[in-house]
């Protein structure tokens, strides 16, 4: 049965010129904002006090090919929409995939990263206050990387079984609008740590 | 289904014994508790909200009872100072967390729709989601009774304060899992509180019915909107914190942690950033009940509605950056301190000005004293008084001497029973018939509010005294020299009569649910768009959707030579 | 102390609900009084600059919120008064009324200035007390919070004790101020003499800082005010203010130690060789415990467990044995001394003046 026949009453009225789903997440990101400024601000605070320790200017590395891959992502959803919005499933479907191999990818790069530091540098989230903060940090927006790569993934199923179209659009959009918050976020977690690092 | 005959406004009432309403659902028991656990209605949502908050100010209530019992007379050795520190803390978690918070949600999941003419709120199975992580938040929370023995067997209920400074929180000063069970719980209920949040501002923002522009809306809604902006703003903080104390506590983190360099200060930043919104967020609903009742019972509309908008959106500004009067004994230094002054004595000038509003509105008016107006001039009264020993603790000297005192106690107290409760009853006397179909009873209501009015000043007014007499908060007993004793008597007799009031009323909700006068859909003759629906309303809420063209849609069709489009 | 609690009791009521002016004047008479008639711990009876200032800022802010609340107030009771629905009203609805540009900004602009007054005054007392440059001869004291009692360390005069501290008097003619220094071993505590000065936190890796001058003679007694655990209740002050001659003959007192000596030597051998010493420093018997207060003087002092309860031999025995008696929650262990082994000890303690 398609979905969209069953599409509650209140749907049906004179839309508004914001829908309420752009609104809804516009809301969810200012919250998840407030909590990333304030693991931001605990890192920054806690810069230069550790007072033991691997520094991160010893051990971090920029790392340029997740932050590309996860950038790149963004383009790559929003190639993803626009194909929608044409009805042009297949596209949409490629450039989908894509997106959820490249935010995979940047996954892994960051479990590589962690895994170096563990094991080559001794650096945990118990090590020092630069561990403590590091760690919870960039886990944070690991963690919001995986939720949105499981949102992403179960589109993905859908598409697969060709239940997504064009009349979609709008609910894929909204959360295309979340992944692109979770990059943002990236953006400055990448200038906060790594490049303050040095 | 035939609608009987029009009140003589033409509005059609809910007395049509036909109709089939919510509560009357056909059903076995099991099928109607069914209906109820599975809903996505606002209203029924609202509802069970309401009955939580409602539930658990009796518990908090009663552990305040023993607070008051054991601190009634010096050296006293009822309850032991284990057990004390376990009472305090679970009855500021509890009335914070499961009671105020759970009542302004409830209120707002009932009201906003039927206020701004929609059929729901926007995301209605989110809205049931919220309200299951309160529901549970509250139940882990209370778990910690029977579970919080951990393997070192060292404390049940936690006991480090609602407030849980640092570094008493770590596992090294906090054995065993009390203190867990504090963060779970209280972040569980925030994740919940979130959620309600999202939709209220996505409600108030999308939903609105044909003609209702934001500035056409009932106060009631812009100040939920600034509240629910304040909880995304505010409650994300102390989230943050209380992950930062998890990974400190389970995975040797040191966020907070002295002995490695880490700062006790910062919890308390990250969590009077949160915590002082907070009271704003408890507070603004207590305002948008008031701006609804006052003018109803004063026949007259509110006055000054574009001001009040405004002081409304300037609170929710300036209200975020005022936390660290909360810590001016901390030693941030004479600048933070003079800062921080200064601009909670500013939060004051929109806050106070809305007492004036409030009385310009009642001037000139007819003014008609049933229970929901009692307790509304009550807590204009009361809020008069908690605003300006609000303003005596934001000069940071005198709040070196007040801070963690019992003159701290008495002013918040004054604000959260004195203004916010006695909003909440005013909002129940007032929205139960919308609800219900039934009147609550008058008389027992004048019994409600008179010995809680005696109780709530017997306990709170005195208890700004032992304060300035030098009594610290948070201790189970105290020397019979230092002139507390007789004070703290008092206070605990207030106490009494406040916990007999709650009966009385308790006592008047669950007889008027069966006995109670008829209702009607406008029994107070008001006139904002809940009050045209059938009592209690139909699932649908609107047979169709309204359209206004003024804030007080009904004046202009109970008035319609003199409209009120012609004045807005 | 005089104390007739039900009329004091309204006394102070009134005086709350009705204004700052007749606090002032019965502050005014009253706090000059050596002890106050209300309790040892009023804000009100201020004897040490801080807490004047303090007090005097409180008289002008009580002033103005009570200007502020007769006002208000008065406009509820008077707009309740005569608005009410009559019985023979007539059912019509009065004049409506939306707003008023002229009285909105007059309720606006009034408490703008209101509040940058205050705010201007407050800035100043803020900065009279904290911004104080630490004169020459004062004197300089550490306190380390602990759960549940103070260490108390004289640096300059290399004098440690515990619970109560000793400092001189002071005056504008003869200035002689006592800064503390805070810092805490465990948790975040208070320190709060409320006669003496606002309260200031001890927090763990940090340091505050706070002065006080008490006036005159005797003792002042305070008590923690950040709760810190089990026995927060019970961690009180007690703050003697003594002559300049007064204070450097404590000061000797508490430099020179009693030599071990015959009497108690039993008792002292049990003390070293049990699990005491670890806690407790004593000067002259070797060990730095430093986790339990340092008990040098312990019989110079007025009581025991922090104000727990009187230091008298009886108090002191039964403390050993149990100290949860006195102080449920306390660090102390139970000491599981046999009797003969606890008189003995008590009997050493006892020579430590």
């Amino acid at each position: 049965m398609n979905t969209l026949t069953a599409v509650p009453s209140f749907e049906q009225l004179p839309a508004p010129s914001i829908s309420r789903g752009r609104v809804g997440m516009a809301c969810l990101i200012v919250a998840e904002s407030a909590i990333f400024i304030i693991f931001v601000v605990a890192y920054v605070f806690y810069t230069g006090k550790s007072i033991s320790g691997p520094l991160p200017r010893q051990v971090l590395e920029l790392p340029i090919a997740g932050t590309i891959c996860l950038l790149s992502s963004s383009a790559t959803i929003t190639l993803a929409v626009r194909a929608l919005r044409k009805d042009r499933k297949s596209l949409f479907g490629a450039w989908w995939a894509t997106t959820i191999a490249l935010g995979a990818s940047f996954l892994f790069c960051t479990a590589g990263e962690w895994r170096k530091l563990i094991q080559k540098e001794g650096l945990t989230i118990s090590t020092n206050l630069f561990g403590t903060t590091f760690y919870s940090l960039v886990g944070l927006h690991a963690t919001h990387v995986v939720a949105g790569l499981t949102a992403l993934g179960v589109v993905m199923i859908f598409a697969l079984k060709g239940k997504v179209n064009r009349l979609h659009t709008e609910r894929i959009e909204v959360l295309a609008i979340y992944w692109h918050f979770v990059d943002v976020v990236w953006v400055v977690v990448f200038c906060v740590v790594y490049l303050l690092a040095s | 289904m035939t609608v009987k005959t029009a009140t003589q406004d033409g509005i059609p009432d809910g007395t049509d014994s036909s109709w089939v309403s919510e509560c009357d659902y056909p059903g076995t028991l099991l099928e109607r508790i069914h209906g109820w656990v599975i809903t996505v209605d606002h209203k029924r949502l609202g509802i069970m909200y309401v009955l939580l908050a409602l539930a658990y100010l009796l518990v908090g209530g009663v552990l305040a009872i023993l607070i008051r019992a054991q601190l009634a007379v010096p050296n006293n050795h009822l309850i032991s100072p284990q057990v004390f520190n376990r009472l305090f803390t679970l009855h500021g978690t509890t009335m914070i967390f499961l009671s105020a918070m759970p009542f302004i949600f409830g209120f707002a999941n009932y009201l906003v729709p039927l206020m701004i003419g929609a059929r729901d709120m926007a995301f209605p199975r989110l809205n049931a989601f919220g309200f299951w992580l309160t529901f549970f938040s509250g139940l882990l929370l209370y778990f910690s009774l029977i579970g919080g023995e951990g393997l070192s067997g060292a404390g049940t209920a936690p006991d480090v304060g609602w407030f849980a400074y640092s570094p008493l929180t770590s596992r090294a000063f906090s054995k065993g899992h009390s203190t867990d069970y504090w963060i779970l719980g209280v972040m569980v209920g925030g994740f919940g509180s979130i959620a309600t949040a999202i939709n209220i501002v996505t409600t108030i923002i999308t939903m609105r019915c044909p003609g209702m522009t934001l500035m056409k809306m009932p106060l009631l809604a812009w100040l939920y909107l600034v509240v629910g902006g304040m909880v995304l703003i505010a409650i994300s903080p102390l989230t943050a914190a209380q992950i930062m104390l998890l990974l400190d506590r389970f995975l040797g983190a040191h966020f907070f942690d002295t002995q490695a360099g880490g700062s006790a200060v910062l919890w308390m930043h990250f969590f009077w950033i949160f915590g002082h919104p907070e009271v704003y967020i408890l507070v603004l609903p207590a305002f948008a009940f008031a701006s609804e009742i006052i003018p109803v019972f004063s026949r007259k509309a509110i006055f000054g509605y574009p001001v009040m908008v405004g002081a409304t959106v300037a609170i929710g500004f300036v209200s975020l950056s005022v936390w660290a009067h909360h810590m001016f004994t901390v030693g941030l230094g004479p600048t933070a301190n003079t800062f921080f002054t200064i601009s909670t004595m500013f939060v004051a000038v929109p806050t106070g000005m809305k007492i004036f509003n409030w009385i310009a509105t009642m001037w000139g008016g007819k003014l008609i004293f049933a229970t929901p107006m009692l307790f509304s001039v009550g807590f204009l009264a009361q809020f008069l008084i908690a605003g300006l020993t609000g303003v005596m603790l934001a000069a940071a000297p005198f709040d070196w001497q007040l801070n963690n005192s019992y003159f701290v106690i008495a002013h918040f107290h004054y604000v959260i029973v004195g203004a916010i409760i006695f909003m909440i009853f005013a909002a129940i006397y007032y929205w139960f018939p919308k609800a219900t179909g039934r009147m609550l009873n008058e008389r027992l209501g004048k019994w409600h509010f008179y010995l809680f009015v005696i109780g709530f000043h017997l306990t709170f007014d005195t208890m700004h005294v032992p304060g300035i007499l030098g009594m610290p908060r948070r201790i189970y007993t105290y020397e019979a020299d230092r002139g507390w004793g007789t004070l703290n008597f008092i206070c605990s007799v207030g106490a009494l009569f406040q916990g007999a009031a709650l009966v009385v009323f308790v006592f008047n909700i669950i007889r008027s649910l069966q006995k109670g006068a008829i209702a009607g859909s406008d029994p107070w003759n008001a006139w904002t768009l809940e009050w045209s629906t059938p009592s209690p309303p139909p699932s649908y809420n609107f047979a169709t959707i309204p359209e206004v063209r003024s804030r007080r849609p009904l004046w202009d069709i109970k008035h319609p030579t003199d409209p009120d489009w012609n004045y807005e | 102390m005089i104390e007739s609690p039900i009329i004091l009791t309204f006394q102070r009521r009134a005086s709350l609900a009705t204004g700052g002016i007749v606090l002032l004047c019965s502050q005014v008479c009253c706090g000059a009084v050596r002890s106050d008639p209300f309790s040892p711990t009023n804000i009100f009876s201020p004897a040490s600059p801080p807490a004047h200032a303090i007090a005097n800022l409180a008289y002008f802010v009580l002033l103005i919120t009570a200007a502020i609340f007769a006002t208000v107030f008065g406009l509820i009771i008077y707009v309740v008064a005569k608005y009410r629905r009559r019985p023979n009203d007539d059912g019509k609805e009065p004049p409506q009324v939306y707003g008023s540009n002229a009285v909105e900004t007059a309720w606006t602009v009034v408490p703008i200035i209101v509040v940058v007054v205050l705010s201007l005054v407050t800035a100043r007392v803020i900065h009279q007390i904290q911004e104080v440059p630490k004169p020459p001869g004062a004197v300089d004291v550490q306190i380390i919070g602990h759960q549940f009692w103070w260490e108390i360390r004289y640096p300059k005069y290399g004098v440690v004790t515990a619970n109560e501290i000793h400092v001189p008097v002071g005056s504008a003619a003869e200035p002689r101020p006592t800064f503390l220094e805070l810092r805490s071993a465990d948790v975040a505590h208070s320190f709060w003499v409320p006669r003496l000065a606002g309260k200031t936190n001890l927090i763990p890796n940090r340091v505050n800082t706070m002065w006080i001058e008490p006036e005159r003679a005797g003792v002042y007694l305070g008590q923690c005010a950040e709760y810190c655990g089990t026995q927060h209740a019970l961690m009180l002050i007690r703050v003697y203010a003594d002559d300049p001659d007064a204070f450097d003959r404590w000061i000797k007192g508490q430099q020179q130690y009693a030599e071990p000596n015959a009497i108690g030597a039993a008792g002292r051998e049990l003390f070293q060789a049990n699990a005491c010493i670890n806690c407790h420093t004593v000067n002259g018997i070797g060990g730095a415990g430093r986790f339990g207060p340092d008990l040098t003087h312990l019989m110079s002092r007025a009581t025991l467990g922090s104000g727990a309860t009187e230091n008298t031999q009886e108090n002191l025995r039964a403390w050993i044995m149990q100290p949860d008696h006195f102080k449920p929650g306390v660090l102390m262990p139970a000491m599981n001394l046999s009797d003969s082994d606890l008189d003995n000890v008590v009997r050493y303690l006892l020579t430590l003046k």
